[in-house]
């Protein structure tokens, strides 16, 4: 795994790494994936991959609003809202 | 009353040998004492405890009490508490206040308990020795030179130095039998959606799973009996019903069977260690159990299928910390990629950016089938090995961890020896299964964990077992010396 590829996944994480850290980032995750590369010795061939650790399927509810308006209570955890909004810097020129 | 089992302490409340303002009280003050040699709370309570403890009391005296009203305990930080502060032992939720309880944290308020605080862990529940929390390491009270394991580190410390009777935790890959081993403490994960995950900051959704920290089995079982059920606030949490766990803890052990799988004595596990496991499996044999040797085939891949099906979750768990809705929030943002960049890289610590890279790197386009599928495809082998076994016994034992409580600092620089030290608990995580610590052991002052894994929804025999190992041996007694003192 080269600093290119681990500035890219951190691209596509949306997590920025600092040339400060790249060098420590490759040498760990290079070791993490080497430990997980064992698994490509194993026949799988056949086997469904598990969906669910006691092999059920996901309950379904009736589409019914069930839940109040609490808006206001968790906008009170954002950096920074407006009317209502959650405030980003700006997007469209 | 530091030195009383949660049991104990229901006891003396019902019988006025003492109120919940005395015991939230004497446990406040060991929190100021005692607490700042070991970093077990990230948050102390106490206004809301002492508040909570004279409702406790009142509703005693009106003959209004439950079973546990009354009693201290503290939540793990990755519990969403309604007003408190809920960090996950990281920077990126320093400033977060919960707006609302999980609900495991309402079941046991609803049940009268009172919260002194939140206890420090692991960054995101991710690590084996709660180093890499945002304020700083938890300390052994054992040894303070050592880890308590982790990342259910703090709950465990906290209960193992006798600052609070209970604590909550959560189980992803052993964050709650391991630091239970490493101080000497009764563990308890539950099967997988035995007890809802809602409120519970989530780290890997088909792993995750909440239980407690405690001194016996039946503190664990008192505790279960209340979080355990349905909530249809989690889509995976199951529809079962629980049963009474209190009342199957003294059924004799006679003819149970128990697995005990050849993998789990490897080279890997410590002489010290090994010893102290194969006598406690003696004394369970001397009480009537039959002890059978078993194989569970590519158990020795638990590791590394673990390392792709965690991050992989992780990092899709994890996108929600944008520095919009709740959390950090960087101030160095130019335009709005860089706003999620930069607050993520800075409100996340080492460890966690590890994992969400490793995650990104296993989903990505063209290592999705290679790593990802066919991991899931070794987690499904690994779930069947234990389904086979447990055609022919009842519960599976083993050692909880391959060595005793580790020295800070010594794992800190490698991860993936690091993640070895899951490598006994990981496979029940795998395959949604209860599993249990008990302390069983010591190894030169340092506590030795037995683990005991069962079937699906096999709590209830998995208490009874350690409940009768517990009525045998006093492990599950010995404090660590130094905040021993009934006046320290």
């Amino acid at each position: 795994m080269s600093p290119e590829d681990v500035y890219k996944l951190g691209m596509l994480a949306r997590l920025e790494i600092t040339p400060g850290e790249i060098d420590d980032v490759v040498a760990k995750l290079t070791d993490i994936v080497a430990m997980v590369d064992q698994l490509q010795a194993v026949d799988t061939d056949g086997v469904v991959p598990m969906a669910h650790p006691l092999d059920r399927s996901q309950r379904l509810r009736e589409d019914e609003v069930t839940e109040e308006d609490r808006r206001a209570l968790y906008q009170q955890s954002a950096a920074a809202v407006e009317r209502g909004l959650y405030l980003v810097p700006k997007v469209i020129e | 009353m530091h030195r009383r089992t949660l049991a104990q302490l229901a006891d003396d409340l019902r019988s006025r040998r003492c109120s919940s303002y005395e015991l939230t009280t004497h446990f406040l003050a060991r929190i100021e004492r005692h607490d700042p040699s070991m970093n077990a709370f990230v948050t102390v309570t106490a206004d809301h405890a002492l508040a909570d403890a004279r409702a406790a009391d009142e509703r005693r005296s009106r003959g209004d009490a439950g079973p546990l009203d009354g009693l201290p305990l503290a939540h793990k930080d990755i519990f969403c508490t309604e007003g408190v502060k809920t960090s996950c032992g990281s920077r990126m939720l320093d400033n977060f206040l919960s707006p609302y309880d999980a609900t495991l944290v309402a079941r046991l308020k609803d049940a009268g308990t009172v919260m002194l605080g939140k206890t420090n862990m692991d960054e995101f529940a991710m690590g084996s020795s709660s180093e890499s929390s945002f304020y700083g390491p938890v300390r052994n009270p054992w040894d303070l030179e050592r880890v308590p394991g982790g990342s259910s580190g703090g709950s465990a410390a906290a209960v193992a130095a006798g600052l609070v009777p209970a604590a909550t935790g959560t189980d992803t890959g052993g964050s709650i039998r391991q630091p239970a081993a490493l101080c000497g403490l009764t563990g308890l994960k539950p099967t997988y959606g035995r007890v809802s995950r809602y409120g519970m900051i989530a780290f890997a959704s088909s792993l995750d799973q909440a239980g407690v920290l405690t001194w016996t089995a039946e503190d664990a079982a008192l505790l279960l009996q209340v979080m355990a059920g349905f909530d249809p606030r989690d889509s995976t949490c199951l529809e079962e019903p629980v049963p009474d766990y209190r009342a199957g803890l003294n059924a004799s052990i006679r003819g149970l069977r128990i697995g005990v799988p050849a993998g789990f004595f490897d080279a890997g596990l410590e002489e010290g260690n090994r010893g102290a496991v194969e006598t406690a499996l003696g004394v369970l044999e001397s009480q009537g159990a039959e002890l059978v040797g078993i194989e569970l085939d590519n158990l020795d891949l638990s590791v590394p299928v673990y390392y792709v099906v965690a991050p992989a979750e992780a990092s899709s768990n994890l996108s929600r910390f944008d520095g919009v809705r709740f959390g950090h929030r960087t101030e160095h943002a130019e335009d709005l990629l860089n706003l999620y960049t930069r607050t993520r890289g800075e409100g996340f610590g080492a460890e966690v950016k590890r994992r969400i890279l490793t995650g990104a790197y296993v989903l990505s386009a063209g290592y999705y089938d290679a790593y990802y599928l066919k991991a899931q495809q070794v987690r499904q082998l690994i779930s069947q090995s234990f389904s086979r076994a447990f055609e022919s016994v009842d519960v599976i034992a083993g050692p909880t961890t391959p060595t005793p409580a580790f020295m800070l600092g010594q794992k800190t620089n490698d991860p993936v020896a690091m993640y070895l030290n899951d490598i006994y608990t990981i496979g029940a995580n795998l395959a949604g299964l209860p599993a249990l610590s008990i302390p069983c052991g010591a190894v030169g002052g340092l506590p030795v964990g037995l683990q005991l894994i069962g079937p699906h929804l096999a709590e209830g025999v998995l208490l009874n077992v350690a409940h009768r190992f517990q009525a045998e041996t006093d492990w599950h007694q010995r404090r660590p010396p130094d905040f021993d003192a009934e006046n320290a």
